[in-house]
């Protein structure tokens, strides 16, 4: 029987950066930096997104100190772009800000659902790769594009489970699996995670990560959830890692007939 | 007149970006700062030497919650 795996004996490795987190955390949507700190220690990620916009002179407290303060990577992402050449400017914007050359890359195609725009996400891939990024795309639930995306060098593929902030878990667990076999790169599952449930069915599905941020700063207690979500990854992969059983119509029992009592 | 995050200014024209970050209260050092003129991005390490032209568009960016 094989070791029974853990955090530490089954990293995450992207590009080269070994992760003991399969969760990566978005920083949006906290009320206030101190919920955002705590979220972050109950949830146990290293790694968490981070948006750029106009400074504000009026704005309190700094992310950066308390993202620093809590010892996590930062992953910029291109949240808000809706073209090829916004998202490669934001990512360079980004490298100089953060001194990293990773990025969630967000290219956006429409206002009401957020969905990615096909074509300007994979240009603007190609371009960031051979600008030496280590780019991580957002990504439709299409394993063609997913594979379209890994061709130009994309260091993982993070499909949708349901629009951003919907809450509606993963609308095709078929083709996550589907893009699970295609690629031979991460898969992080980003977007629709709802609750605890959705994040255990995406590591179930084969993900190698899932990505949270609505469901954790906009839950009632937030701290609380961000702990669910830590846990339900782990069970996720645990369960990936020890194979389900098959489904079926009719029961097997579990208790041996043999030997059964005979009352006739 | 130059342009900073969508306000007009009427000086900064021929002056260095770090009067620009100076004006929002940034040190010439700010971390987790980027800066766009024109659409293009101005390393940190020209922030001292890079001179305004007139009417350009800065744009001063920094870390938000999102995502």
């Amino acid at each position: 029987m094989a070791t029974l795996q853990t955090t530490e004996t089954d990293p995450l490795v992207i590009a080269g950066r070994m992760l003991h987190s399969r969760l990566l955390l978005g920083t949006g949507g906290f009320p206030a930096l101190s919920l955002l700190a705590e979220a972050i220690r109950a949830s146990g990620s290293e790694l968490v997104t981070v948006a750029l916009r106009r400074v504000d002179p009026s704005a309190r407290g700094s992310l950066i100190d308390v993202l620093a303060q809590e010892g996590v990577e930062l992953l910029p992402n291109t949240a808000g772009c809706f073209t090829a050449r916004d998202a490669v400017l934001t990512a360079k914007l980004a490298r100089d800000a953060f001194e990293t050359n990773w990025v969630k890359l967000e290219v956006i195609g429409d206002e009401d659902t957020l969905l990615p725009d096909a074509p300007e996400l994979l240009k603007a891939a190609e371009q960031l790769v051979d600008e030496g990024f280590v780019v991580l795309p957002y990504t439709t639930d299409d394993p063609v594009l997913a594979r379209r995306l890994v061709d130009v060098g994309c260091a993982a593929v993070m499909p949708l489970g349901a629009p951003i902030g919907s809450g509606m878990g993963i609308r095709n667990p078929y083709n996550i699996a589907l893009i699970r076999e295609a690629v031979q790169v991460p898969v992080v599952l980003d977007a629709g995670v709802g609750t605890a449930s959705d994040a255990t069915l995406a590591m179930e599905l084969g993900c190698d990560a899932v990505m949270v941020a609505s469901a954790v700063s906009r839950a009632q207690d937030p701290v609380a959830m961000a702990a669910a979500m830590r846990d339900a990854v782990r069970a996720g992969r645990l369960a990936y890692g020890a194979g389900r059983i098959p489904r079926r119509t009719y029961a097997t029992p579990s208790t041996p007939s043999e030997g059964l009592a005979d009352f006739s | 007149m130059i342009v900073v995050n969508g306000k007009q200014r009427k000086h900064g024209a021929g002056e260095p970006l770090v009067a620009v970050l100076d004006a929002l209260g940034l040190p010439a050092d700010a971390r987790g700062v980027a800066v766009a003129v024109e659409g293009e991005v101005v390393p940190r390490a020209q922030w001292t030497t890079f001179s305004i032209p007139e009417g350009a568009r800065v744009e001063v960016l920094t870390a938000m919650q999102g995502g």
